[in-house]
């Protein structure tokens, strides 16, 4: 607008026009900037080293591992790594692949996630609407027993599970996760529900709503990006899980960790290296994925992890 | 007089216990029902649980938790033995160097991306997601990196660099290195992110302050933003320290333990005893042992945290 | 005369975004100035870049008559207070004063006589030795005064300060930072959205809408003479009454077919010649009942709906004619809803705006 030329006020007073105008010069290369590239990068290789090695590796045949070096691509890539590691790789007697693991880490993350979720949720809800004498300082026991190595508690639980006849079994595993992703799914859905409007809870409660119903019709609707946090911690963490399924989910129920460490650790013979890479990889499959797709979800949700510690 | 006070007393007392005992049962009840897996786990596994290890790892038990009480005997056989005092040993320098590894490059890590850089997000998705990944998986990629004749050191070797050591996984002076470098690179990143939260948590005022005062950079990070953050300092120091104690996946993948016992550690030492040691009470003192050094870390951060003011909502 | 800040032409875009457009402002030695305006204006924008926090797109910016343009904010000689105190939390006060003169490597005499000299000034020095989190927000606010003052600079720059404070302090400290300015006589840039704020503290006023200063003036001539109806609008609670209509030749007819002569009315340049579309602007506490409306040029009859009895004085909302108008009175006068009563004002006091371009007429 042209009027505000003439509102200075004052007369301007002649005054040197000329030096520094506009922005302040910034060159494309400062030391500063090289540097701070140079150190990024340099790490971000230390971190993709390792996938590439991996899917390299398992894209070549034995001899061209044995003879070539890590970081060549494959001359001819195939998938017949994969295919040996899917469908045949040994654990020690036993030639049948990661596929069983496979198929029993997803009969052990499907249940556990959502049985764990669904008794956080509703447990969180009730530590934050319908407080009683003590959830305080049982939620607070909670927290700080999350603390406590998983080593001081389980031989009891392999005991109290044989007691209840399902040691061994896929619902051994299932209780287990639920009890031990307790304490950080609670916090996330108890912090969660505190942070919602409370009169939204008072105004269901004097419309005559009770506990289930208010959790189902007012509560849940509202929750998604907290359940969708929890999804993806529970996924990955079940998925990735090695001390439960080795102890609780019995021989034939081991997931996926479980078999590729005993495909790659106590395989007999000659190790075939493209064979456990692409082991590797297929376990590293799912968790990658949630995390890809995912993106910042997966950040809020290790987030929360961190406010439990 | 006397005795009709007793009766009204009496009768009071017919009245207010069903009113008591309801108060304790039914009121509330959805909630108490709900909470009931909490209370469940609470009292029998975090309390229960920790309690029945810590009473019979005084016993002698073998192969079943039957034993005869036997004091500290268990505790003495433990430090007696090498195998679990070298644990400790790789435990303590492990931990420490951990600890301080992935604070200082988590820190120093989430600085650099702090400077309005460009592709910012790609960094950051490269620098997290070893944390997607499971120690089993972590550990594995590792060992054939680290493959003494066909990994990184033979590949440079081939290439005509000839005497270039990259053995660590082989040899017990360096293992822990070997190890380290595994658990830098799958928790790094995981580090980054909670300083970078803090970081991006400090008001900018201050930093607005910091540039009008004439403060340089580094030295606003050092005495002004890194005393801010204390709160997340202290959450990742207790998340990596109990993280660090309960170290087992990644060191049966990447070393079993070996060469030797050379990388052995508390948790796996546990393990073994526990369930094919045919050694409970080994075990169990063990885990005891382990509890306690939880304990260490987690006393002066509760004190500090919540000042015996109780927990805050 | 030496401009103590002078901006030249300065633009600044984000992206695309234009925040600041072609702004030019001179600032005399000593003089205080409000940046005044809703949120999103742009004014604390263009407090940042005069601190040197922004990088501009274009223009110049010279202090104290050097080029800053490019300069580093330290090296402007400027102090500047923020909205949230942006103290140093884990450092006491007397550290919080001292530590930027610590950093540029000042003597460690000089640097006790200007903390002592500042606290002094704002009497904290009790306060001292504590940490930020002991003190008041009062308290917070005067130490970030204060590591302003250690400066010993020309130009305090002032990015609503007041805001995180309750109605109490923020007068308490309001006439203090006006004092303070009496006492140092230095150049001083205010930022608020507080027109209280703005009139009881400035020398002058710019008033700011997308970036562009609509209006710059002393206090009075923005409230009794806003150049455009933006301003009018802006400036005075409850807001001045519009009523718009034509203006031909010495006559404002309202809509609803009322006649009001403005005779007397002084034109900025003079009279728009043949019919015009306009808005005449009276404010509230410049119509008058009762007997004191007899005395008015213009008089009309007012029909009562609300009364608010405000203490001191008591508002009322009326119908004349059909046309809100709200009018502003002593508190002694008796008002009831449904009243009738007898309103008039005068013209020279009121304002005209060209209904199209919306400046003052």
């Amino acid at each position: 607008m042209s009027q505000t030329a003439t509102m200075t006020g004052q007369p301007a007073v002649a005054q040197d026009t000329s030096g520094p105008r506009g922005p302040r010069p910034k060159p494309f290369f400062t030391p500063k900037k090289v540097i701070l590239y140079t150190v990024l990068v340099f790490f971000s290789l230390y971190y993709l080293f390792p996938l590439y090695v991996m899917v390299v590796t398992s894209l070549k045949t034995m001899p061209e591992v044995r003879f070539g070096n890590i970081f060549a691509l494959p001359t001819a890539p195939n998938f017949d790594a994969w295919v040996k590691a899917w469908t045949s790789a040994c654990t020690g007697l036993n030639c049948n692949g990661l596929a069983p693991g496979f198929w029993n880490s997803v009969k052990i993350t499907i249940p556990s996630t959502i049985v764990s979720i669904f008794i956080a949720a509703v447990n969180g809800y009730a530590l934050v609407n319908w407080r009683f004498k003590g959830s305080e300082i049982f939620f607070s026991i909670l927290i700080f027993g999350s603390f406590i190595p998983y080593q001081v508690m389980l031989y009891p639980l392999v005991m109290i599970t044989r007691e209840m006849g399902i040691f061994g079994t896929l619902q051994a595993v299932i209780i287990i996760h639920t009890v031990f992703g307790m304490p950080i799914l609670t916090l996330l859905f108890r912090n969660y529900f505190a942070s919602l409007p409370q009169e939204l809870f008072k105004a269901a409660r004097v419309d005559g709503a009770g506990f289930w119903r208010i959790f189902f019709e007012i509560m849940l609707p509202m929750s998604l990006p907290i359940f969708v946090v929890a999804i993806i911690l529970q996924v990955t963490g079940i998925w990735n899980d090695f001390l439960f399924g080795v102890v609780f989910a019995g021989t034939q129920n081991y997931p996926m960790t479980v078999q590729l460490n005993n495909i790659v650790n106590s395989a007999q013979g000659t190790p075939e290296y493209n064979v456990n890479m692409a082991a590797t990889v297929l376990t590293g499959l799912v968790p990658l994925t949630v995390y890809f797709v995912s993106g910042k979800w997966f950040v809020r949700g290790v987030a929360a992890g961190a406010v439990k510690g | 007089m006397a005795e009709t006070a007793v009766r009204m007393e009496a009768g009071e007392r017919t009245t207010t216990r069903p009113g008591f005992l309801s108060r304790i049962f039914l009121h509330n009840l959805p909630a108490k029902i709900a909470a009931l897996p909490m209370v469940l786990t609470v009292l029998v596994v975090f309390v229960g649980c920790t309690i029945w290890t810590i009473y019979y790892s005084f016993t002698n038990s073998k192969l079943l938790p039957t034993g005869k009480f036997v004091g500290f005997d268990q505790y003495e056989r433990l430090f007696a033995t090498s195998r679990w005092n070298v644990s400790v040993w790789n435990l303590v320098a492990y931990g420490s160097m951990s600890l301080v590894f992935t604070l200082v490059i988590g820190f120093i890590l989430a600085v650099l991306i702090d400077q309005k850089i460009r592709f910012e997000s790609a960094f950051r998705t490269i620098m997290l997601y070893p944390f997607a990944l499971s120690f089993i998986v972590t550990g594995l990629v590792w060992q054939w990196i680290m493959n003494p004749t066909l990994g990184l050191q033979g590949t440079l070797r081939n290439l005509g660099w000839e005497n270039f050591t990259f053995d660590w996984i082989a040899n017990p002076r360096m293992v822990l290195f070997a190890l380290l470098i595994a658990g830098l690179w799958h928790g790094t990143g995981f580090c980054m992110v909670l300083m970078l939260a803090g970081l991006r948590g400090v008001d900018e005022e201050v930093w607005k302050a910091a540039r009008v005062d004439g403060i340089p950079t580094w030295r606003t990070y050092v005495s002004i933003v890194l005393p801010m953050m204390r709160g997340v300092l202290i959450t990742a120091i207790v998340i990596i320290g109990s993280g660090i104690v309960r170290l087992y996946d990644l060191v049966v993948a990447l070393t079993n333990g070996g060469p030797g016992i050379s990388s052995e550690v508390p948790a796996k030492y546990v393990f073994n005893y526990m369930f094919s040691g045919g050694n409970i009470g080994q075990g169990l003192a063990g885990a005891t042992m382990m509890l306690l050094t939880v304990l260490i870390i987690m006393i002066p951060w509760a004190y500090l945290e919540f000042g015996g003011k109780g927990r805050r909502a | 005369m030496q401009h103590s800040v002078s901006i030249r032409d300065l633009s600044l875009n984000f992206g695309n975004v234009k925040v600041l457009e072609h702004l030019n402002l001179d600032i005399a030695q000593g003089e205080f100035i409000v940046l005044l305006g809703p949120s999103g204006c742009g004014k604390s924008t263009l407090l940042n870049c005069i601190a040197g926090l922004l990088d501009v797109s274009d223009g110049q910016i010279f202090i104290s008559g050097k080029n800053v343009t490019w300069e580093e904010p330290k090296d402007r000689g400027i102090g500047m207070v923020f909205q949230s105190y942006a103290l140093y939390p884990q450092m006491t006060v007397e550290k919080n004063l001292s530590f930027g003169l610590r950093v540029a490597g000042m003597p460690k005499a000089e640097i006790d006589q200007r903390v002592q000299r500042a606290a002094e000034i704002l009497q904290i020095q009790p306060l001292l030795q504590r940490k930020p989190a002991n003190l008041s927000g009062g308290q917070r606010q005067r130490v970030a005064i204060g590591r302003a003052l250690v400066r010993d600079v020309d130009v305090f720059l002032f990015d609503e300060p007041l805001s995180n404070l309750d109605a109490k302090l923020r007068s308490d400290l309001r006439v203090e930072i006006k004092r303070l300015h009496q006492r140092l006589k230095n150049t001083m840039i205010y930022v608020t959205h507080d027109q209280i704020e703005a009139l009881t503290l400035a020398d002058r006023i710019a008033i700011m809408k997308n970036g562009v200063i609509q209006q710059l003036a002393d206090p009075h001539t923005i409230y009794n003479k806003p150049t455009n109806l933006y301003v009018a609008g802006f400036i005075g609670s409850p807001s001045m009454n519009f009523i718009t209509g034509t203006l031909d030749g010495a006559n404002f007819t309202a809509n609803d077919g009322t006649v009001i002569p403005v005779g007397a009315y002084q034109f900025v340049s003079s009279a728009p010649t043949g019919s015009t579309k306009a808005v005449l602007g009276v404010r509230p506490e410049h119509i008058f009942i009762g007997d004191e409306a007899q005395g008015m040029p213009y008089k009309a009859t007012a029909e009562i709906e609300i009364v608010e009895p405000m203490g001191s004085e008591t508002l009322a909302w009326t119908k004349v004619a059909g046309i809100p108008v709200t009018f502003r009175c002593s508190s002694d006068i008796p008002l009831a809803a449904g009243d009738t009563v007898t309103v008039g004002f005068d013209i020279a006091r009121g304002s005209l705006f060209d209904a199209g371009t919306e400046n003052r007429l």
